[in-house]
């Protein structure tokens, strides 16, 4: 009864395990960082970082700036490291067991590993928009008064009323809640929450955001809102994103950096990176043929 | 065979297996429905009567002479009167054939040795009564009671019988009267426990309940919620962690009555507190529902999705902010239906009340934390070993208002549930 299936099913299994290992050569290999991985004006400077969970590595030894007015897009392959390196930023990963960190992070010039930095500190310093939009259960209001209450930024309701409101206004979601403010949070529809949780994270006035995969759980429409969102954030903060769409990377970042199985292959300007990219694993990687 | 051929003939078997399936387990909840009414439905019968009491209308001459000879209103001489000796004229009065000391004596146990005291409590209430005739139900013994509400058969030979023809004949000329009726039974709930069935109450009992599981809640909330809170969000992931995680673990599997030899070793023996006092069965509650409500509230903060703790932290809460904005609100109405479980629990709980003396025969009712006290389980258990037939009707009574609490406490568990309830 079973033979069908028997004889269809193993075929398929194989294919599919055979492909990546033919696509992805030069596994074990080191790989040098192809271009340039600083800038005129970083705000913040990777340097050497290398990234451990339970003793496996899973980042190693990139360095790369993150510029002062730039969006910088991370790109690769599931699993090469990159969601990884931007939670080291405002170390997020600290909240993992069995995380380790070597290198620097500099911001300021100071390691933000070093161990005189409050990682409370830095994280109001550097802020960061989740793959999945997780806005508290709370009202839209407490949504993005929660980061200035916790950080005591506003001194009496007026200020605060002030600080929601032109969060909003710049996550472009004033116009759609301006008259619900108190209802929940968890009420608005997925583009609307991620923009509600953009609106929390500037609401501290954070110098980066980190973004991590902004978009993913959207449609398009909603994308487009965020991408051009991005765009007008750019004047203020630095922005550092990791994206699955090569062509959000090429809309929305000035530099591209690319990851490859816990290493930076190449990084550039994103007009370069896309029409002329230096590494022949980035080639393969933008020209599709594997990822 | 084609495929969709093969298919359809396994179609049949698979529906047929879901219909019995199905049938199965709604078999097993009909009969667990059963038992369940079958248990209420036997306590009810049996209890029902305790909440009415036989009482007996005598027009009881609060005579001066035998109340405040001296006169002078003094509520120390009126409290030491002779109450029972105004009961007994009347019902001498209501029987003035009956003559005989024997008889007359016989003739005074119709009425319960309470009585006196119930006219104690309206002289001291409203002294200007005395010297008036007023017609009062007073308590009937609790034989007397047993024989009205039909509990004992009048066909039995005498000898056989707890009330012999003669008390049977006082009663039914009474009846005949219109002086025997059956009115709401308010020392069930004022009184304290009492060797007379018709004087003892569940007062005792519940207050001594009240207090030991205020102590339970004020100990194991606070203590429970903080170690789920350690062992989920800071503590170390080491061998000692673990370690401790295993045995809370195993204490919640440990007998009740090892907690109640625990706490009579070290709370009575060694720390010296009062025995029978709500405090040490509180405390020795709180040991039994500790692991309850560390496990159910860490279920609970795990319960609360990661994602939330990590916007927290995202815009700078310190874990400690993240846990209280953020996580333990979203866990409140697990952790909440935890602690009311484990109350309940508590509140069912009588082998390790027994260990540290919560089962004496106490009158009063427990003013405080440190008065001797029982409790309602321990008190169901008290009456339900009393060989009077009155007691088993208030065994049953007792249960039932156990139960009405325990109703009660879920209820709320689920109500508070529902309030804090957060959609994610």
């Amino acid at each position: 009864m079973d033979t069908t299936e028997a004889v269809a099913a193993p075929l398929p299994r194989a294919a599919r395990a055979a492909a990546p290992r033919a696509a992805a050569p030069d596994l074990e290999q080191e790989i040098a960082t192809v271009g340039e991985v600083t800038v005129a004006r970083p705000r913040m400077q990777v340097r050497g970082v290398s990234v451990f969970y339970n003793g496996k590595q899973a980042v190693f030894d990139v360095s790369l700036d993150i510029g002062a007015d730039e969006v910088v897009a991370l790109i690769g392959p599931s699993g090469c490291g990159k969601t990884t390196l931007l939670r080291c930023l405002n170390r997020m990963n600290d909240t993992i067991d069995g995380c380790r960190v070597e290198g620097k992070i500099l911001m300021d010039g100071k390691n933000v590993y070093a161990r005189k930095v409050d990682p409370v500190l830095l994280r109001a310093r550097v802020g960061m928009v989740f793959q999945k939009p997780n806005p508290f259960p709370k009202s839209i209001f407490d949504n993005v008064a929660y980061g200035p209450r916790i950080h005591g930024l506003a001194s009496h309701r007026d200020e605060l009323e002030e600080i929601v409101h032109t969060s909003l206004e710049r996550a472009g979601l004033l116009d759609e809640v301006k008259d619900r403010l108190d209802q929940p949070g968890t009420g608005l529809s997925g583009g609307q929450q991620q923009r509600l949780c953009i609106a929390r994270a500037i609401a501290v006035s954070p110098e980066v955001i980190l973004m991590d995969e902004p978009c993913s759980a959207l449609d398009p429409i909603a994308t487009a809102r965020i991408e051009e969102l991005i765009h007008e954030l750019r004047a203020n903060f630095s922005i550092a994103i990791v994206t699955h769409s090569m062509q959000q990377a090429a809309r929305v970042s000035q530099r591209t950096a690319y990851f490859h199985l816990g290493r930076l292959v190449e990084v550039g300007a994103t007009s370069a990176l896309f029409t002329n990219p230096q590494h022949r694993l980035t080639e393969e990687y933008i020209t599709g043929r594997f990822g | 065979m084609s495929r969709a051929a093969r298919i359809r003939a396994g179609l049949a078997r698979r529906h047929r297996a879901e219909r019995r399936f199905r049938a199965y387990g709604l078999a097993a909840v009909l009969l667990g429905l059963a038992f369940l009414l079958l248990l209420f439905g036997s306590i009810l019968a049996n209890g029902y009567q305790a909440f009415v009491q036989t009482h007996i209308q005598l027009p009881v001459h609060l005579d001066a002479a035998v109340l405040d000879p001296g006169g002078g209103r003094d509520p120390a001489a009126l409290r030491r009167a002779d109450y029972g000796a105004l009961v007994k004229q009347a019902l001498y009065r209501e029987f003035p054939t009956v003559t005989g000391r024997q008889e007359r004596r016989a003739l005074a146990r119709l009425v319960s040795g309470g009585a006196a005291y119930e006219l104690r409590e309206l002289v001291l209430e409203e002294p200007g009564r005395i010297g008036t005739a007023p017609e009062l139900w007073l308590t009937a013994d609790d034989d007397i009671d047993m024989l009205v509400k039909g509990n004992i058969d009048r066909a039995l030979p005498e000898r056989a019988r707890r009330v012999d023809d003669r008390a049977l004949a006082w009663v039914d000329a009474l009846d005949a009267r219109g002086r025997v009726a059956l009115r709401f039974n308010t020392a069930f709930f004022t009184a304290g426990d009492s060797r007379e069935p018709e004087q003892a109450g569940i007062r005792g009992a519940l207050m001594g309940s009240l207090l030991t599981l205020l102590v339970t809640l004020l100990l194991s909330f606070p203590v429970g919620v903080a170690a789920a809170v350690y062992l989920e969000e800071f503590a170390p992931r080491n061998r000692f962690i673990d370690l401790i995680e295993i045995n809370i673990n195993n204490l919640a599997a440990v007998p009740s009555i090892i907690f109640g030899l625990l706490g009579l070793a070290i709370f009575i023996n060694w720390f010296g507190m009062p025995r029978s006092a709500p405090l040490v069965g509180g405390l020795v509650l709180t040991l039994m529902t500790l692991p309850t409500i560390i496990i159910a509230s860490r279920a609970a903060i795990q319960s609360v999705p990661p994602s939330i703790k990590e916007a927290a932290l995202g815009v700078g809460a310190s874990r400690m902010q993240a846990m209280l904005h953020h996580v333990l609100p979203s866990a409140l109405p697990g952790m909440l239906t935890g602690t009311i479980i484990g109350m309940a629990q508590a509140l069912g709980e009588s082998a390790p009340l027994l260990m540290i003396g919560m089962v004496a025969f106490i009158v009063e009712p427990p003013q405080g934390f440190l008065d001797p006290a029982t409790a309602l389980p321990v008190q169901i258990y008290l009456w339900s070993d009393s060989p009077e037939r009155a007691f088993t009707e208030r065994t049953s009574a007792a249960i039932l208002v156990l139960l009405a609490f325990l109703i009660a406490m879920n209820a709320g568990a689920v109500l508070l549930r529902k309030k804090f309830a957060t959609r994610f």
